[in-house]
């Protein structure tokens, strides 16, 4: 076997040493019932060419987002990854190190975490941010249980807004579930998030805002977050798309309290839904709060400035039963690779590519809603937006997907109870105006 | 005649330190922070001209600078390779941290998680389009249940602890759905990982602490207490325990622990971190257990990254599986594959956005595959045996914990320290000095000053033998009485030892332009 450095003497040796006759002796500590003869049902060793044949005959089973004209967004976006990226990340220093417990030996890994927690700081306009989560769903399930905690557990009430993407709620409300936390969660709309404000109380300990929500309407955070406050409850903003936050006011400047989201539109592949990398970023004084490792600058023996995994006592190696979250792993390699591509971009690079975006949505949608059958439903949207269809999405995103065309996520297929006739569409700087002119002709046939 | 330019024999070497303009050193490159370098409004990509369009953001449009420096491409890949070399990595050398199962990262399964079928497939296409990447969740999860002898995986959870999250997820769903609401006490052993107490309470459980015996495993005369007597009218909800446990022990009464929990109306959750001991060999469903978490990025060799990502798969027993959550694969009537995305009133729900990590499936399948049932088992001996080996080969000069040979990972206390002054984290330290990345100190928390060293089966036999002559070569120096070396060590890394008091009091978490 290629990956076992051992062979027969030295195992032999090995033993000898150990002071037993065969390997069936170290295992002695093992009840013999369930001790198992022999190997598992399951096929032997292969070569790596076998190996790598049979995952390709599987992956050709796949249609790749890059290989036909393509709209899908609601949570997960098609960009273009520099190759420096993928180049970097790949660097054995990087990805087959630990995480970074001993500092001396892991300032590689630190110092990107430093840099990338100042990039979400900035990004979403916040003081602090953390060393990422498994993804912005679970993002929002911790920021919503860390809000609680910071009522002291005095108050019950969390309002999900109408726009939260329905994973993002799922995940939220199991996560809740097993908690003192009373979720109030609103139906699944397009345009009715400003309807938080009047469920918002004395009881209320957070408001979860998506904005752009999973239709794509921007959503202004400020009143939400005024009445959020005079009832000291929290406002927290989610958003899933991470080059929106370029494009618009971030959440911080309007009054965000804690804002969580999906980073993989920075840098990290679709994957099929992971693995991508939850941002987590809050006020300052909420920091002590707040769940997942956290890098911090320090100085070492001679005075020189270094990095180190810091407020540990939050976390679960150290406050066991009393840590604010049980996360230990969180998303390290997709954080490198989004800090990479915020470097790669810069405040220019990261505004035009913002700018294309939209460009290319406005474009889809101009060209969308001229279609007989089609409307856009969205007032203001960044790079995805919803359009109502004559007839139920899902039959129509088959009849497209059977001409080679990828046309978008029917709402159907996140809320089973969501208007059947929803599309929700994206277009980003990949999205080419023959695509989008191929998803037309497909349309108006499959329509018509 | 002219001897300019020709080889030349090198003076002696009299000098050890130089105190350079630049602060680097040689291959060790200094390196600033990325916002203190670059060019506003320089950029690294290229991209076209916008056309001018008229926005329809609402007039939400950001205003100002982001604050991001503007570097071109070669700057940022230099600046990322700078800081990659300041890094200990497996493909560097030994790196023993028990419980973390730092073995070898195939590149196979790099390129494999790349292929676009896998790598470049959006979570919510149609499932028409996505049948490869369904397919090799099946497969997983096919090898998973076989290796576990267990009859269902939820393939979703992110990492180990949301593994952890999954299972007692689902115990907690059928305690309710069976109408025992008031089961809610979870033992869990004085040696468990933190995750696990932490996660109990995550979901609304209380935990009670099982002490460990004189022999590192569960004190059975205390968990028989605790349960005696107790049956379905009892608040026992489960025991969370890991096997081997963090001692490196294999739990010899399990099967009995299994059956007292049965008993008492209780669930039994195995916390797989250290099923790398066990694969091919023993199957936790032979051992009573009702949910085990899988660490892929442990056991089946898929990168840990600097800290993740990682994926948890969980086994289920036939009591837990119809509270599962979803999503999940199911084989269709064509042959094809499907996924079931909304859950049934069983299911105690969605405990993420999609489908899991995928890219962890294909790596983690690449790996089983090219070992095969064979080779997977002899990686799990190989594993045992050479800790058991570090182990022998160390015992005379350091003081193992526990007596007896031990499973895949060594555990070591700081006895054989005493009275020299020298601690468990000036040993690690000098471990450092000698090319090592250091064990995993101080847990467990069963054991004073704990070292608990996995050298995992993808070491050889030749570097084991360097490695243990470097450690016999410590404690020997740390016995004679050279306190000196350790408490300066490291002194060759990229950085000597850092401040974490100061980081802690002062926490400075990002960093802020200088005019501020």
């Amino acid at each position: 076997m290629r990956y076992l450095p051992l062979n027969t003497n030295d195992r032999e040796k090995m033993l000898d040493v150990i002071g037993v006759d065969s390997i069936d002796d170290l295992f002695e500590t093992v009840p013999k019932a369930a001790r198992l003869d022999g190997i598992i049902d399951l096929p032997t060793h292969q070569t790596e060419q076998a190996v790598e044949q049979f995952f390709q005959r599987l992956s050709n089973k796949s249609t790749p987002a890059g290989s036909v004209p393509f709209f899908c967004g609601a949570g997960a976006y098609k960009h273009h990854i520099p190759a420096t990226v993928d180049h970097l990340i790949q660097r054995s220093e990087f990805l087959t190190a630990y995480t970074p417990y001993q500092p001396e030996i892991s300032q590689g890994t630190l110092q990107t975490l430093f840099e990338f927690q100042t990039q979400v700081a900035l990004l979403t306009g916040m003081e602090v941010a953390n060393a990422s989560m498994y993804d912005g769903s679970t993002a929002c399930a911790e920021a919503v249980v860390m809000a609680h905690r910071v009522g002291r557990g005095k108050k019950s009430k969390a309002i999900l807004a109408s726009g939260l993407h329905p994973h993002y709620a799922a995940a939220t409300e199991t996560l809740a579930s097993t908690l003192s936390i009373n979720i109030d969660k609103l139906a699944c709309n397009i345009g009715t998030d400003a309807n938080v404000i009047d469920r918002i109380d004395d009881d209320t300990a957070c408001v979860v805002v998506q904005s752009p929500n999973v239709f794509g309407e921007i959503v202004d955070l400020r009143p939400i977050a005024e009445k959020a406050h005079a009832h000291k409850a929290l406002l927290i903003a989610v958003f899933t798309e991470p080059v929106a936050l370029a494009a618009i006011t971030p959440p911080g400047e309007q009054g965000a309290d804690i804002v969580v989201g999906e980073g993989q539109g920075l840098g990290v592949g679709l994957a099929f839904g992971g693995p991508h990398v939850g941002l987590f970023a809050c006020r300052q004084k909420l920091v002590r709060q707040m769940p997942g490792r956290v890098c911090g600058e320090t100085v070492d023996a001679n005075g020189d400035r270094g990095y180190v995994l810091t407020l540990s006592t939050r976390e679960q190696h150290i406050r066991r039963e009393k840590a604010t979250s049980n996360i230990c792993t969180n998303s390290g390699l997709c954080c490198l690779a989004f800090t990479i591509h915020m470097s790669l971009l810069g405040d220019a690079g990261i505004q035009r590519l913002a700018t294309l975006n939209h460009e290319n949505a406005c474009h889809l949608a101009d060209v969308l809603d001229s279609i007989d059958g089609v409307s856009v439903e969205n007032e203001t949207f960044f790079n995805e937006f919803t359009v109502r269809l004559n007839k139920p999405a899902a039959d129509v995103i088959q009849a497209l997907a059977d001409q080679g065309i990828i046309g978008g996520v029917p709402l159907s297929r996140l809320t089973p109870d969501g208007d059947a006739n929803l599309l929700l569409v994206c277009a980003t700087e990949t999205s080419s105006k023959e695509d989008i002119a191929a998803f037309e002709t497909a349309l108006k046939e499959v329509l018509s | 005649m002219k001897t300019e330019g020709r080889t030349t024999a090198p003076v002696a070497a009299t000098m050890t330190a130089v105190k350079t303009v630049s602060g680097s050193q040689a291959l060790n490159q200094a390196t600033s922070l990325i916002f203190e370098t670059g060019t506003p409004r320089r950029t690294g990509i290229d991209f076209p001209e916008p056309k001018g369009t008229k926005s329809r953001l609402g007039g939400h449009d950001r205003q100002g600078e982001i604050g991001l420096p503007g570097l071109s491409e070669p700057e940022t890949m230099r600046h990322y390779v700078r800081l990659s070399q300041k890094n200990y990595a497996i493909d560097l050398g030994v790196y023993p941290l028990g419980s973390c199962t730092m073995k070898h990262n195939p590149r196979l399964n790099e390129k494999i998680a790349r292929m676009p079928g896998f790598a470049d497939v959006h979570p919510l296409q149609p499932i028409s389009t996505a049948q490869g990447a369904l397919e090799v969740m099946s497969v997983l999860s096919h090898w998973l249940m076989t290796l576990c002898n267990m009859p269902a995986v939820a393939l979703t959870p992110k990492a180990g602890a949301h593994g952890e999250l999954c299972g007692m997820m689902a115990i907690r769903a059928r305690l309710d759905h069976d109408g025992a609401s008031h089961k809610r006490r979870v033992l869990v052993p004085e040696s468990a990982h933190g995750t696990n107490p932490a996660t109990a309470v995550q979901c609304g459980f209380t935990v009670d602490e099982i002490p460990a015996n004189a022999g590192g495993r569960v004190d059975m005369d205390a968990l028989r207490a605790k349960l005696d007597g107790q049956g379905k009218d009892s608040d026992i909800a489960g025991i969370m325990l890991t096997n081997p446990n963090t001692c490196g022990l294999f739990e010899t009464d399990i099967i009995e622990i299994a059956e007292l929990i049965h008993k008492a109306g209780g669930y039994f959750y195995c916390d797989g971190a250290n099923f790398n001991a066990l694969v091919g060999r023993v199957r936790p469903g032979d051992l009573g257990v009702d949910a085990m978490h899988i660490n892929l990025h442990k056991t089946f060799s898929t990168p840990h990254g600097g800290g993740g990502p990682g994926s948890g798969p969980t086994v289920l027993s036939d009591a837990l599986k119809a509270h599962a959550p979803v999503p999940y694969v199911v084989k269709t009537a064509d042959g094809g594959f499907d996924l079931v995305e909304t859950p049934d009133e069983k299911s105690f729900g969605r405990m993420c956005a999609f489908h899991g990590n995928m890219g962890m499936y294909t790596r983690a399948l690449s790996y089983m595959m090219s070992h095969g049932s064979d080779g997977l088992k002899q990686a799990t001996e190989d594993a045992v045996l050479n800790a058991n080996y570090v182990q022998a080969s160390l015992s005379d000069v350091m003081t193992t914990a526990f007596e007896g040979t031990c499973m895949h990972e060594a555990l070591f206390d700081d006895r054989f320290l005493k009275d020299t002054g020298v601690e468990t984290l000036d040993f690690a330290k000098a471990m450092i000095d000698e090319g090592y990345h250091p064990m995993t100190m101080y847990f467990p928390l069963v054991v004073h000053g704990a070292m608990l060293i996995e050298p995992t089966e993808s070491e050889s036999k030749g570097e084991l033998d360097r490695f243990i002559r470097s450690m016999r070569s410590l404690a020997i120096r740390a016995k004679s009485g050279d306190i000196e070396s350790f408490k300066q060590a490291p002194i060759y890394a990229p950085m000597r030892r850092l401040d974490e008091t100061l980081a802690a009091r002062k926490p400075v978490l990002r960093w802020t332009p200088p005019s501020e």
